[in-house]
């Protein structure tokens, strides 16, 4: 029945009609909906007949996990804030580690202190109070729905952090889907899927008290600039979700780093385990160790961007990915191995260093930050990786070791793979080139010695 | 050497002549259309920025400094030839060209063909000059300047090579009409500086 109404629609769009300039719009809802004719046949997805449209969905599909952990995440840990924080306000501000130790004792002390489940008008009155906690918008769905805040309760956790994560995905979409429009019908370029992973990956990447205006900014540079100007998906050279958030940690950097901005609470801070150890000293790595349980930054339990935390939902990603072949696992697991070898001999050196972040054991890398985010979703990208299968070994390697030397050396930038997988789409294009060259030459010594 | 591998990572990162400071815009952006010419300009000003930084350095030490002509007489402690240093830092480098040129025309012919025309261009390449200046006006020793002549070169190189690259990708490209040519490279060479500002602060 769709089919047939898509096609008396067809009429009008067609090359002479009247509303033929519109007809990427209705392009990609036929082609959404319905599985196209002809499949791609050109770079990037030249080894599979599945065409680009399904390809892009599989991606959306691996990314559900994080998705899921970051609505899950983001109400956990504002609600733990709001339950360690009564009328004080902060305990945690000022020495960051400490305030990590304490959270940690302190949550498992007080555990379900806010009234839950239809209490929820106490904990509202009560919320109001103390440090504000939130917009009277998501207060009023909250309380219709008849959460509270309490950080033990799923639901509750995972309504907040909806209300956090939903606005910044929808003004993702709204944005960059604007640009995606417009450029294909000036341009009549096909609107692509391409820009549903990306409007995907993007959001995931933020912190959830951005701005709303700057996610939108951020997505229409990173949309536009890193994208469409080069003439739309498979043509840019950078991730544009990459781009976007790179723009907007030069542009706002208030609203990116530091450690206010992690928690959905106003005055609440907690820095991410990698900020607070690029401001910790030496001796401190050991006990802020001990106040995070790797099987909690394993899971996704930590201050951070909203969906990079959790290496569990991450790996789901790559399993998705990999078993369908189309994220490429050459790069995963260089990646994995350059950070590990890296972090390991900035371990094994660190003896008596005063760099907090050379005394971390490298498995712990692996699981903070968002090092398994970029390394299955950002790093993979099949339009900015390289081409051959030589050269995906060199790249990956190349952002893992970058990911760790920013890092440790750099302390002013305590996340490194954004930039390591930024500088290795700006590389990609040469290493494929030197792989092409060298094949050249093996190839020309055999046929010569014949 | 924790400050020597900061000067380096500094120089090749950071301060990248290219993308950071943009200097030698004019063959950055003219000789980046194939990676093959690119890499041998690379290499060029790689070569020409490790000799000419430190010969500029103990030109500016000993001679052009306030109160670098002492180790001559005592009484000309008071001398400074500070004023001279540009015109002397471009002597030097186009010096240093030429000889390196005939050098090379000498006795390694294959490198001297490889580089052609590039030899004598980057003697006006505003990024070795420039080179020299901010050796001069950080007051790097010898060592240091070594390190530094070797970093800002290589960064130099590593850029054009990147650039280069990318273009060899993007003639496969979608541009708009009036995006072509110089324009998009622009605003590649604008995303490659976000790409390497990965040591900033540092």
């Amino acid at each position: 029945m769709l089919r047939k109404l898509l096609d008396q629609l067809y009429r009008p769009f067609a090359k002479d009609g009247k509303l033929h300039w519109l007809y990427p719009l209705y392009e990609v809802t036929d082609t959404f909906l319905y599985t196209p004719g002809n499949v791609s046949s050109g770079a990037p997805h030249v080894r599979d007949g599945i065409d680009l449209k399904r390809l892009m969905s599989v991606v959306v599909v691996a990314l559900l996990p994080c998705f899921f952990m970051a609505m899950h995440n983001t109400g956990y840990q504002a609600n733990r804030a709001l339950a360690l924080n009564p009328a004080t306000g902060n305990p945690a501000a000022g020495n960051p580690a400490a305030g990590a130790n304490q959270e940690k004792g302190a949550d498992q002390e007080n555990g379900p202190s806010q009234a839950s489940g239809d209490a929820s008008e106490d904990s509202l009155e009560s919320a109001a109070g103390k440090i504000q906690p939130l917009d009277s918008w998501r207060n009023g769905v909250l309380s219709a729905l008849g959460c509270g805040h309490d950080s033990q309760r799923f639901i509750d956790n995972f309504l907040l952090g909806a209300l956090y994560f939903l606005p910044v995905y929808l003004v993702t979409l709204i944005a960059g889907g604007l640009w995606e429009v417009l450029f294909s019908l000036v341009r009549r370029h096909e609107i692509n899927e391409g820009f549903l992973v990306t409007s995907a990956l993007f959001p995931l990447t933020l912190p959830p008290t951005i701005p709303l205006w700057q996610v939108a900014l951020g997505i229409s540079f990173g949309v536009v600039i890193g994208k469409e100007i080069f003439g739309g998906t498979g043509k840019n050279f950078m991730n544009p979700a990459l781009t976007g958030r790179a723009f907007l940690y030069f542009a706002y950097a208030g609203s990116m780093t530091g450690s206010t901005i992690w928690t959905a609470v106003d005055g609440f801070s907690g820095a991410t385990p990698l900020g607070a150890l690029s401001d910790a000293t030496a001796d401190q790595t050991v006990t802020m160790l001990t106040g995070y349980h790797w099987w909690d930054c394993f899971l996704g339990y930590i201050q951070g961007s909203m969906g990079e935390t959790s290496t569990l939902a991450c790996l789901f990603g790559a399993v998705v990915l990999v078993a369908l072949g189309i994220g490429s696992w050459r790069i995963m697991v260089s990646v994995t191995l350059g950070a590990l070898a890296t972090a390991t001999v900035f371990w094994l050196a660190s003896g008596n260093s005063t760099n907090a972040m050379m005394h971390l054991p490298p498995l712990w890398h692996l699981v903070i930050g968002g090092f398994a985010f970029g390394a299955v979703f950002m790093a993979t990208d099949p339009v900015t990786a390289p081409m051959t299968n030589m050269a995906k070994w060199w790249y990956g390697g190349l952002i893992g070791v970058m990911t760790i030397l920013i890092r440790v050396i750099n302390p002013a930038y305590p996340e490194g793979i954004m930039l390591a997988i930024l500088f290795g789409n700006v590389m990609a294009p040469l290493i494929d080139y030197f792989v092409i060259e060298a094949n050249i030459k093996r190839r020309k010594a055999r046929y010569a010695t014949r | 050497m924790d400050d020597l591998l900061s000067i380096f990572m500094k120089s090749v990162f950071v301060e990248n002549m290219a993308l950071a400071f943009f200097l030698g815009m004019c063959t950055f952006l003219a000789v980046s259309k194939t990676v093959k010419t690119a890499m041998g300009l690379g290499v060029a000003v790689v070569v020409i920025m490790t000799i000419t930084i430190p010969a500029n350095n103990l030109i500016y030490q000993y001679l052009l400094k306030k109160g670098a002509l002492t180790w001559v007489h005592p009484a000309w402690a008071e001398i400074d030839l500070e004023f001279l240093s540009l015109i002397s830092f471009i002597g030097v480098i186009a010096a240093m060209v030429q000889i390196l040129e005939m050098t090379l025309d000498r006795h390694f012919p294959p490198l001297y063909n490889a580089l052609g025309i590039f030899l004598p261009l980057i003697t006006v390449n505003c990024a070795i000059l420039g080179g020299s200046l901010f050796m001069q006006q950080r007051d790097y020793n010898f060592t240091q300047s070594c390190v530094y002549g070797f970093g800002a070169g290589l960064g130099w190189a590593l850029a054009i090579a990147a650039l280069a690259g990318i273009r060899e990708k993007l003639k496969y490209s979608d541009v708009p009409d009036g995006l072509k040519g110089l324009g998009i490279t622009f605003m590649t060479v604008g995303l490659m500086a976000l790409a390497f500002m990965s040591f900033g602060g540092m």
